[in-house]
């Protein structure tokens, strides 16, 4: 055994744990952590494979801001474990039917191989960069799917803006612009009194 | 060099290069520790001397050995973790900051060859471990089971977010203009052009053309460090600390180590990235480490004077100047410096 399957193993192993924990984990917060380890693993294995730019995206982009979003709504909120925990059996027949589903879809991909003649496997040329190729076939081939996906990002974000939108606020809300040019003459005034005596 | 490498041959075989690569982490963790509780020496002095006092100045000539002094004392103390806190990941969030603040170094070029780990997408590696080190302030302020823990560490997760946002905008700039994400690379493509021709390198360098930019990581930079004028998630006057405001000894110690070690990490990349690196800046001098260091402490000492200089912004107005002021700038600049690549006056060929 070589030494590059030894790590593929033991990052597979550290993965199948943290997947497993993040639905059995009692704590919400301690699942979205094992959640953040099976995405950072997840990326180890794809250096593995030599998809250094898939590597680093999905750490930067999920481990480092995706989740710390998600960390961050799932500790403002009050989950009570065992009241989610109460349909577990009435929920379990649809929920098998989904996974069996899903092993099924995988094992037709992983399997193809033995069912037909492979695609030429995807060798990677030494001194090719990755991050490089991908962003020359995004802009090029693939320039249309790749504009379509940012328009339903950016749909999906004017949403979120529209959802959360309560229209102009009616409290005193300061202009910082205005702030910033106030002068102390215009807000204090300075009074001689004289002494009141009694 | 050579004879080096074929005595850890025949000491340690087939090991060897992983033997030397521990070495080479180890020289360049060990200066970076030391450069830390310098640094912290370094800013109680310069603070000082702002405020006409004088600083540390009673342990050691000059209070030369105040860090050392400090770091043995916290080695010392007790850990005391909070009655009700999450005592795993209590213990844990403080090694996520560390740990981050640490790994990224693995990629950082000191000279052309003088490089741990020369990968191809250097940069990309380092936002992406950086961007890790915010989960050692979300996750220290939540297990902490403290309000104030809590409020800071909200506060920094929301304002490390946004200004990530910012700052890899501005990054992309670099990018556009040196058409690689390696950082040496990145440093050789700026020692070329008009003016370095004439052999007034330092304005060939990243700075002059991509000036907003430069502003703009500088300033991005300073907030994602949590440092004052940002220091919104340590808020000694309104949260105490903030999220380490339950640590004691070491754990609390770590909390400061990566965050100078960070502070260090964000001067090394802005010297790399648009100060030259460790290229001269003028033609008749020669290229060497010692430019590196010169610039790394210049931008260093711009974050003490910030400290010393600037009071504390208010949390919308952060949020604002992140969300509204920079990047609308970081996007009109991108389109400037592509509209300048593909005109002819393009000078990065």
């Amino acid at each position: 055994m070589d030494f590059q399957t030894l790590v593929f193993f033991f990052l597979s192993a550290i993965l199948v744990f943290a997947a497993l924990r993040v639905i059995t984990a009692r704590n919400p917060v301690h699942a979205a952590l094992h959640l953040i380890l099976a995405f950072f693993t997840c990326g180890g294995i794809w250096a593995l494979l030599q998809a250094e730019f898939l590597a680093i995206a999905i750490i930067l982009v999920y481990v480092g801001a995706v989740m710390v979003l998600f960390l961050f709504v799932v500790m403002m909120l009050d989950v009570n474990i065992d009241r989610i925990r109460q349909g577990f059996w009435s929920y379990l027949p649809l929920g098998a039917v989904l996974g069996l589903l899903m092993v099924l879809e995988m094992g037709l991909v992983l399997g193809s191989r033995h069912l037909q003649k492979p695609a030429a496997a995807a060798a990677v040329a030494p001194g090719v960069s990755n991050t490089k190729e991908i962003g020359a076939l995004m802009f090029t081939d693939f320039v249309y799917p790749f504009e379509l996906a940012s328009i339903v990002l950016l749909v999906g974000m004017v949403a979120a803006i529209v959802l959360t939108y309560r229209g102009p606020k009616k409290t005193k809300n300061t202009n910082p612009n205005q702030q910033v040019f106030v002068k102390a003459k215009d807000r204090v005034r300075v009074l001689q009194m004289p002494v009141e005596k009694d | 060099m050579d004879a080096l490498m074929h005595f850890g041959t025949g000491l340690f075989g087939a090991a060897w290069p992983a033997v030397w690569t521990l070495v080479k982490i180890v020289l360049i963790v060990a200066p970076l520790m030391l450069g830390v509780a310098y640094l912290t020496y370094f800013e109680r002095k310069v603070i000082g001397f702002m405020q006409v006092r004088i600083g540390p100045n009673r342990t050691g000539p000059f209070g030369l050995i105040q860090p050392i002094a400090d770091g043995l004392k916290l080695l010392f103390k007790e850990i005391i973790v909070p009655s009700s806190a999450n005592k795993g990941i209590f213990l844990i969030a403080p090694m996520l900051a560390i740990a981050s603040a640490l790994a990224a170094w693995a990629v950082v070029p000191f000279t052309d060859t003088l490089v741990l780990a020369n990968i191809d997408a250097s940069l990309l590696y380092i936002m992406a471990i950086t961007s890790m080190g915010v989960y050692g302030v979300i996750l220290s302020g939540w297990a902490s089971n403290s309000k104030y823990a809590f409020l800071g560490a909200m506060r920094s997760a929301a304002q490390m977010v946004s200004y990530e946002v910012a700052m890899g905008f501005s990054l992309i700039g670099v990018l556009m203009v040196s058409n690689s994400l390696n950082l040496v690379a990145i440093v050789n493509g700026q020692q070329s052009g008009l003016f370095a021709s004439y052999g007034l390198n330092f304005l060939s360098w990243n700075w002059l053309p991509l000036l907003p930019m430069f502003v703009v990581y500088l300033i991005a930079g300073t907030a994602e460090l949590n440092r004052a004028p940002f220091d919104v998630a340590e808020g000694e006057s309104e949260i105490v600390a903030g999220f380490h405001v339950e640590y004691s000894g070491m754990a609390f110690a770590l909390f400061f180590l990566a965050e100078y070690a960070n502070m260090i990490l964000v001067a090394t990349l802005t010297s790399l990235l648009f100060l030259g690196g460790w290229s001269s800046p003028v033609g008749f001098l020669p290229d060497g480490i010692v430019w590196l260091f010169a610039k790394i402490c210049s931008v260093l000492f711009l974050y003490l004077w910030f400290r010393a200089t600037f009071p504390r912004y208010r949390y919308d107005q952060i949020m604002r100047l992140g969300w509204k002021v920079f990047l609308p700038i970081c996007l009109i600049w991108l389109v400037v410096v592509g509209v300048w690549m593909m005109s002819p006056l393009n000078i990065w060929k």
